[in-house]
């Protein structure tokens, strides 16, 4: 049977806490002995998925971020959860440059970020209910 | 995180370190615009020494092209490593804004008008 592992953090929505949160991602990952350019992705991808959660989800109010990790053989699996406002159209959300909040130097990029940088991504989402990112990463395919 | 300024003519060089994310973003903007409305008229980003970016680090660096713009400057970036550059090379911004290895090169497309 293949290696498997789990956590699961419960954070608030305070931007201080997007560096923890892809800090301790990196940290749960390196088990599975990922590339430094596999670390930098899923960095970069969860940074993307919290700061949503901070900025559209909450709207910069404070309430609890759930991040959740899990392995299982060389697949990483990384879910972030709010219970903001939710998005209602997703698949416009998902367009790059899209943002709807260009005069905060917002660049639109977050889910071309997270599509890019991991494998698969799955976002669900319910107006004001909250947003579930899922993000796969297959870790050392090359080795 | 902090940023170091050096100047060099009417080019403001804007030494970036630590991490760029939305929660240190706003400091850098702020920084950055404070520092350029003494009278400069381009800006280079020095990336050496960041060692994280996200897409909150684009939205940064486009906002401050659009402020150099306005004032017909010109925004370069030097030394940007891999997970920068990949962030940089996905976000489209590499069809207006040059990169350069290293400040001497930048400083020198500058003075030359590239």
């Amino acid at each position: 049977m293949s290696y498997s592992n789990k956590m699961e953090l419960k954070f608030l929505s305070k931007s201080q806490n997007e560096s923890f949160a892809r800090t301790v991602v990196a940290a749960f990952a390196a088990q599975l002995d990922p590339t430094i350019e596999e670390i930098a992705d899923i960095k970069t991808a969860v940074s993307e998925a919290v700061t949503n959660c901070i900025i559209h989800g909450y709207e910069n109010k404070i309430d609890y971020i759930i991040l959740k990790a899990e392995i299982e053989g060389n697949k990483l699996i990384v879910e972030v959860i709010d219970n903001g406002v939710g998005i209602e159209d997703i698949e416009k959300a998902m367009e790059p440059l899209y943002t709807t909040k260009p005069d905060e130097d917002r660049s639109g990029m977050g889910f071309t970020v997270m599509q890019t940088f991991m494998d698969e991504l799955e976002v669900e989402s319910e107006k004001g209910k909250g947003t579930r990112v899922k993000m796969v990463k297959y870790i050392n395919t090359n080795k | 995180m902090d940023i170091n300024f050096m100047k060099k003519n009417d080019i403001l060089i804007a030494k970036v370190k630590g991490e760029l994310d939305h929660h240190t973003s706003d400091i850098f903007k702020e920084s950055i615009n404070n520092e350029y409305q003494k009278g400069y008229k381009n800006i280079i980003l020095d990336l050496k020494d960041l060692n994280f970016m996200d897409s909150s680090g684009i939205g940064m660096i486009l906002g401050r092209y659009k402020m150099v713009k306005d004032k017909h400057g010109t925004l370069a970036i030097v030394g940007a490593n891999s997970q920068l550059f990949k962030v940089i090379e996905l976000s489209g911004i590499l069809r207006v804004i040059n990169c350069y290895k290293s400040i001497e090169e930048a400083i020198n497309s500058m003075q030359r008008g590239i």
